[in-house]
């Protein structure tokens, strides 16, 4: 308890009258600078500013698209990702686990020759359980979850590729699109929206959908308190009552699905599924967190900040396109923007405790 | 993720008892008949492993009362609220509540049986606005089904009011915990543990960090929840701030019983002087006076 401001606060005493003066320093600016996200809504603002004038068509609506899709499919995994590192935990695993789930749903309608329903199910059932044996490994044997998921994501990744070779063959899944369900399931996970003349996926609903609810639990309901306290503070919450465990799994539980919704849309947009996509996401999806604003020491953060930082994602990735650069300097831009935002960060949450 | 409904399925009946809707509980407890404490431990020893904590120790909380328990660093007293609290267990002896012999396997039981405790390293969240940690683990909640949400204005303003109450008006209760002063946060978790309606108060050296005047305003809070009924067990070194509230007095030195005594029964020099070691402390007046004029 000993990381506090400095500042010699008032004594504990009736102050009375005194309540005013120190009201003038509660601005509208420190409420401001406060909010996790600050700094991944400015670097947002800065990569579009540039990128407008770097690239003659990304002010075009058509291009608009294209970066909110390539945002939408890593926002949909950052928003749970930054909920679980808000509750002070990684997952490493979270990459391949949306192969994983996509290639469940794909080789168990397969196989059963089944309505395409019944393997999106049992996807599901799979992806969560996965999730929940990492929290429950976790909570169980205190260890970091950078090991306990680093082990998972070694796991899936072997599996993926062993389980898909065994069964088809081939490293990619059989075409499922004659199959039954396979129209209905694609409505729902891979369909397009017109506006006007543009094209919009479905993905960006789901990720906007997603924000929405997650912002909804963190700020507003018992859960949302809970996830910010075993992040911030893992033994107090529990000294008052607060269910640890029940919150980190249910935070493992939340990246399921949003792997399970990425899994079902990669396989009903491409048809067949590579057994070795996805190692590597995970990283997009913790640095996107991290850009929105989320400490990775837990405890602060928020998914509207996610949201910024995977919109920054699919500027940069598409933005670079369009002003036709060599796409090597994606990787570049995107450590320069997380080390800014980072930095950012911590500025301001200093000066907003300095403040007080 | 449905968190309201997780808790009210984990404890259903806190939620029915504790309805904050119905306020605080503010009457004074009915006091039950001498010699029946709310808490007791009789010969209750602690080991870590090879270490023993504690050996042999007794004591009694009774309703309207302040115990006392005193002792120097490492004497064991953390260890002896944490086993009232329900952080570790007993090894031997027995630990009754309200005459019930129990062994609590975590804190939510210590708190669904009336007992809150304020730990010495404060367990609160820093970065956590005021108000959120004041109803941490014990959020009212409205609305129904999916919507079940925190009743947001109702804490603050309980946060707000219940701290005022204890002579803190904070300007906003949306800081962060972590930029009030010690003394401020010891004051909101003690309010926090009276507001949820417990029935025995456990501080662990609430006063150790803080200075006169915000000690002053601590012990005074203690003196309050003792006129309301609650069982009080103070924890401290410092014999000056237990003799102005305590009733029973627990020395303890090194993991055993070094004395037990009423009020009525010592006076407060007897008190720093065993507390001190009685012998000892001569011994090292003489060793000082002999180094000083070298
Ligand atoms: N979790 C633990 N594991 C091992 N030893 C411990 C643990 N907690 C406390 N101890 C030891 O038990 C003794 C009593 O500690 P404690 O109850 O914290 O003393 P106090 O609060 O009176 O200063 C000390 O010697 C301390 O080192
Ligand atoms: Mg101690």
């Amino acid at each position: 308890m000993t990381a506090t401001a400095p500042a010699p606060a008032p004594s504990p005493g009736k102050t009375g009258g005194k309540a005013d003066e120190r009201l003038l320093r509660t601005s509208l600016l420190r409420k401001l600078l406060g909010r996790p996200e600050l700094g991944a809504v400015v670097g947002a603002l800065a990569v579009f500013v540039f990128f407008s004038f770097a690239a003659d068509s990304f002010l075009r609506t058509a291009s608009l698209s294209t970066v909110l899709y390539a945002a939408s499919t890593i926002g949909i995994m950052a928003v749970p990702v930054a909920l679980l590192m808000i509750g002070g935990e990684f997952d490493l695993s979270a990459g391949v686990l949306v192969t994983s789930s996509a290639l469940t749903s794909s080789m168990v309608s397969y196989q059963l020759t089944a309505n395409i329903w019944v393997g999106v199910l049992v996807s599901l059932l799979v992806t969560l359980a996965i999730g929940v044996f990492n929290g429950f490994l976790l909570t169980r044997a205190q260890l970091p979850s950078f090991i306990i998921t680093l082990g998972t994501f070694l796991m899936l990744t072997g599996l993926n590729l062993g389980l898909t070779k065994l069964i088809s063959g081939t490293v990619s899944t059989k075409s499922i699109s004659d199959m039954e369900g396979f129209e209905s399931a694609r409505q729902v996970f891979a369909s397009q929206i017109t506006i006007g003349d543009v094209n919009f996926k479905i993905t960006i609903l789901w990720w906007l959908a997603l924000v929405a609810v997650a912002t909804w639990i963190l700020l507003r309901t018992r859960a949302g308190n809970w996830i910010f306290a075993v992040g911030g503070n893992k033994d107090a919450a529990r000294a008052v009552g607060v269910p640890v465990m029940k919150t980190k799994i249910g935070l493992y539980m939340g990246v399921a699905f949003a792997a399970w919704v990425s899994g079902q849309h990669l396989l009903f947009s491409f048809n067949e599924v590579q057994s070795g996509e996805g190692v590597g996401n995970e990283l997009i999806y913790i640095i996107a967190a991290v850009i929105g604003g989320c400490l990775i020491t837990g405890g602060y953060g928020s998914a509207i900040g996610s949201a910024f930082g995977a919109f920054i994602f699919g500027m940069t990735g598409k933005g670079i396109v369009y002003a036709e650069w060599d796409a090597d300097w994606y990787k570049f831009f995107l450590g320069a923007m997380l080390l800014l935002a980072t930095l950012l960060n911590h500025w301001v949450r200093k000066r907003a405790e300095a403040t007080k | 993720m449905n968190g309201s409904e997780q808790a009210a399925e984990q404890n259903p009946q806190r939620d029915l008892q504790q309805d904050p809707r119905q306020g605080p509980q503010q009457d004074p407890q009915p006091a039950p008949e001498a010699g029946e404490p709310l808490v007791a431990l009789d010969g209750v020893s602690k080991y870590y492993g090879n270490i023993r904590a504690l050996e042999g120790v007794s004591l009694e909380v009774h309703a309207g009362e302040v115990t006392c328990v005193l002792g120097d660093n490492g004497a064991g007293k953390s260890t002896l609220i944490k086993i009232i609290s329900g952080l570790h267990q007993h090894d031997a002896g027995t630990f009754s509540i309200e005459g019930d012999e129990t062994r609590l396997s975590k804190p939510r039981e210590a708190l669904d049986r009336g007992i809150a405790t304020v730990y010495q390293d404060l367990a609160v969240v820093p970065l956590m606005p005021v108000w959120r940690n004041f109803f941490l683990g014990s959020e009212p909640v409205k609305g129904v089904g999916p919507f079940k949400r925190l009743d947001v204005e109702r804490m603050r303003e309980t946060t707000r009011a219940e701290l005022l109450r204890m002579g803190i008006d904070l300007r906003d209760v949306d800081q962060p915990i972590g930029t009030l002063s010690g003394g401020e946060r010891q004051c909101v978790a003690i309010a926090r543990a009276v507001y949820f309606g417990a029935k025995v108060l456990v501080l662990d050296e609430p006063t150790a960090a803080l200075g006169v005047k915000q000690s002053g305003v601590v012990l005074k809070y203690v003196a309050a929840a003792r006129d309301a009924g609650l069982g009080v067990v103070l924890i401290t070194h410092n014999p000056h701030h237990a003799y102005l509230v305590g009733d029973r007095f627990i020395l303890l030195k090194r993991g055993t019983m070094a004395g037990s005594h009423l009020k009525a029964e010592i006076g407060l020099d007897e008190l720093t002087r065993q507390m001190a070691g009685g012998s000892e402390l001569e011994e090292l007046s003489h060793e000082l006076e002999r180094l000083g004029p070298a």
